[in-house]
């Protein structure tokens, strides 16, 4: 019982702390590759503590809604993965979450809302049939859904899946917004996008986005480390070197479009999933 | 104890929004050079966000003509308190050489409320820095 509370506090608590040092290193190392020097590693708190200070806007009802039923899908998520729960519920309920940003972002009539929406709507339809995929894969190898029962598998999942770990990458890279994949809220303000799905989401509300955004990173990193689940040095390691490689591909990569994003992904994706399955399967 | 963190996070964390009024973009590329690695201002936490709702920092070049006075006041509008105004340039600040057109209104502070005013045709990217410094002081009043 003491145990479950701890897990739960540890996923509502130490999740969003880690998930931010992470966007917080991985701002200084993209400034790093850009000879800047960057912001500081708590940079996305100082953020996130002045945009829950500022006044309160919103477009209408439904976006602050959204905004925290979004957090909650993320937080729950989070916590479900740490009480070792079943990996589809988990990958289930982060869908809902995604789902309520992305209605959020529709229910303003602002047209880059829109296209944000629209084009993160054909991101979530490009990266979780690849994660269900991997979760059938994880099956395949270990009889279970369970986290629980794949942390005890004596041997690391990354020998018997490899193709289905770079299938992850691509999953993550979508997930996370990062080049080339930054269709729906493109990282530069800027742009012709201004902040896509975001736009419109302010101050407060931007920040449980963004919160809930940390949790998603937690999440799945939590993932990736299911590949490498014999000994916490090998977690360690696969964590890191697999978010090392999407900022690397975040910044020499440019944007592309959606079409080539979903043609490319599911091509791909697809094909290296049903080559890795087939392989489990006749073994 | 709240209140001081939310302050010192805001000090910490401006993001701006830069709109071109009327400049003749001399004062528009010091502003984006303060992006550069040279000055790179996100070391101090400043991303320029493009979108009044996210901003908390409104960076204003060039004169106020009768077209784009109704465009700032808008952007002023849009953007979530506590927020700070920046004018930028002898044409931010009073109309520069533009002064005398015929269809000029004048500075940046005849249409919205100016907190801070930085002087230069251009104005030099460290001024634009500086000015952005002192305008965050003005936060902790705005409390
Ligand atoms: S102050 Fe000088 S450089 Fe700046 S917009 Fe006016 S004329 Fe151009």
């Amino acid at each position: 019982m003491i145990n479950t509370c701890a897990l739960i506090l540890a996923g509502l608590v130490a999740a969003p702390l880690a998930g931010g040092l992470v966007n917080g290193l991985d701002r200084i190392l993209t400034a790093r590759f850009q000879a800047r020097v960057g912001p500081p590693v708590v940079q996305p708190f100082y953020d996130v503590v002045k945009l829950l200070g500022k006044e309160k806007t919103v477009v209408n009802v439904w976006q602050a809604f959204c905004a925290y039923c979004y957090l909650a899908a993320t937080a729950i998520s989070v916590v479900l993965f740490f009480l070792q729960s079943d990996l589809l519920l988990i990958l289930f309920i982060q869908a809902v979450g995604a789902v309520f940003l992305v209605i959020g972002a529709l229910s303003s009539t602002s047209p880059y809302s829109q296209v944000g929406a629209q084009r993160e709507l054909l991101q979530i339809l490009s990266y979780e049939p690849l994660l269900v995929l991997v979760t059938v894969g994880i099956y395949l190898e270990t009889g279970s859904f369970k986290i629980g029962q794949v942390y005890a598998w004596d041997e690391p999942l990354l020998l018997k899946l490899p193709f289905l770990f770079v299938v992850l990458g691509y999953a993550l890279t979508i997930k996370l917004r990062k080049s080339p994949f930054d269709l729906s809220t493109s990282h530069h303000g800027h742009q012709e996008l201004v902040k896509g799905l975001l736009t419109d989401y302010s101050g407060p509300f931007l920040a449980l986005t963004e919160i809930g955004h940390w949790f998603e990173v937690v999440l799945i990193l939590g993932l990736c480390s299911l590949f490498w689940a014999t000994s916490w040095i090998g977690m360690i390691i696969i964590v890191a070197t697999t978010y090392f490689l999407e900022i690397v591909i975040d910044n020499v990569s440019a944007r592309m479009n959606w079409r080539w994003m979903l043609g490319y992904v599911w091509a791909m994706g697809l094909t290296l999933s049903v080559v890795n399955l087939v392989w489990l399967y006749v073994r | 104890m709240f209140k001081r963190m939310i302050t010192e996070s805001r000090i910490k964390s401006p993001w701006l929004l830069h709109y071109d009024c009327g400049s003749c973009n001399g004062c528009d590329i010091e502003v984006l050079a303060c992006l550069t690695p040279v000055y790179d201002i996100e070391r101090f936490g400043i991303v320029n966000v493009g979108n009044p709702m996210h901003a908390d920092i409104l960076l204003v070049t060039g004169t106020v003509n009768h077209r784009n006075k109704k465009v700032l006041v808008n952007l002023y509008d849009q953007m979530p308190h506590p927020k700070v105004v920046v004018a930028i340039g002898s044409c931010g600040l009073s109309g520069g050489i533009f002064r005398e057109a015929y269809n000029v209104v004048g500075g940046v502070d005849k249409v919205i409320p100016v907190d801070v005013y930085v002087p230069g045709c251009p104005a030099k990217p460290e001024a634009i820095i500086d000015g952005v410094v002192i305008g965050l002081q003005k936060f902790h009043e705005k409390m």
